[in-house]
């Protein structure tokens, strides 16, 4: 193809593209213009209906808990891949190297670092149904407090605190107990995943009903799927630097 | 659209440019965590807490660590 043909080509298909996506967003409703009446009647009956202040979290596990188990699912099966592929092509677990972070500044910050992550994290965890938060984005800060022990202090800090069978575990636990959650609001005579529990007070940490359950166990499945995925990616460099020297 | 909204707005745009634009790929990692941010404060601008505390973890330090440790990987080879 020569230079000229293929700056037509690109002309051609940029114009066609813009067109349709000009088209795409004047067919938009206007900026925070909302047009669906699910959100509101969702704001207007949740907080009597289920006991919460934070509706979007009832969304998320209560209302649209079926939902939130195939996300759940696809972050399992994104880490499981991840593991899968990394794990079947690496020699046999080696005791990994020094590599501790010699900067005593970096070392301090993750020492104060770590503590409060654990913290916010469990405190997003716990208020999902109270204020923004909830299983996921707790389980990422988690799972980032993690991650500092090994940026700010060395790997095999970080190994021996995220043993692989106790992450597998707390991962597949976190997954099926999701699952067991809505199976036991079948046998109690519900739709799946339908909330049976004790609504509790608007406002405490004991609202929510059986939803709490659903958040606690993505809170599990999410926290160790990233410290999974971080695991794996730091073996495998371990892996190639034991190989090659680098 | 408030002046903050759009100031946001064409902040994330502006960094998204530069992801684009980034050819050095350590830089890349570190860019591509600034634009997480600017999303995220998208996100909070937009009142949209829950999403923000997801992708503070997921865009800010999730992605460019697998970027680093991608990069880590390869030079080591």
């Amino acid at each position: 193809m020569s230079r000229g043909f293929r700056l037509g080509l690109f002309a051609a298909s940029a114009v066609g593209l813009a067109a349709l996506l000009l088209w795409g967003v004047a067919g938009l409703p206007d900026f925070g213009h909302y047009a669906g009446p699910y959100g509101y009647v969702l704001n207007a009956v949740a907080p009597n209906e289920r006991h919460v202040t934070n509706v979007v979290t009832a969304t998320v596990f209560d209302y649209r808990g079926f939902d939130t188990l195939g996300e759940e699912f696809i972050l399992f099966s994104a880490a499981m891949g991840v593991a899968l592929l990394l794990r079947d092509v690496r020699d046999e677990e080696r005791e990994p190297p020094e590599d501790g972070i010699r900067s005593d500044a970096v070392r301090l910050v993750g020492v104060a670092l770590v503590p409060v992550l654990v913290a916010l994290g469990l405190y997003v965890v716990a208020h999902g149904f109270i204020t923004p938060g909830g299983g996921f984005q707790g389980g990422v800060v988690l799972a980032s407090a993690f991650l500092v022990v090994w940026l700010a202090g060395e790997y095999r800090a970080f190994r021996r605190l995220t043993p692989t069978p106790a992450v597998d575990l707390v991962k597949g636990s976190g997954a099926g107990g999701y699952v067991v959650v809505g199976l036991a609001a079948l046998l109690l005579g519900n739709a799946f995943l339908h909330n049976f529990g004790p609504l509790g007070t608007a406002g405490t940490l004991a609202s929510g009903g059986s939803a709490l359950l659903l958040n606690l166990a993505s809170a599990l499945e999410v926290a160790a799927a990233f410290v999974l995925i971080f695991t794996e990616f730091g073996e495998e460099l371990v892996n190639v630097r034991l190989r090659g020297g680098g | 659209m408030i002046p903050l909204q759009a100031m946001v707005i064409a902040l994330v745009a502006g960094a998204a440019l530069a992801v684009v634009l980034t050819r050095d790929l350590v830089r890349l990692a570190l860019i591509s965590s600034v634009y997480g941010l600017l999303l995220v404060v998208l996100f909070v601008v937009l009142q949209a807490p829950d999403v923000a505390l997801s992708a503070l973890v997921v865009s800010g330090v999730g992605l460019p660590f697998v970027i680093a440790v991608a990069i880590a990987i390869d030079r080591a080879r």
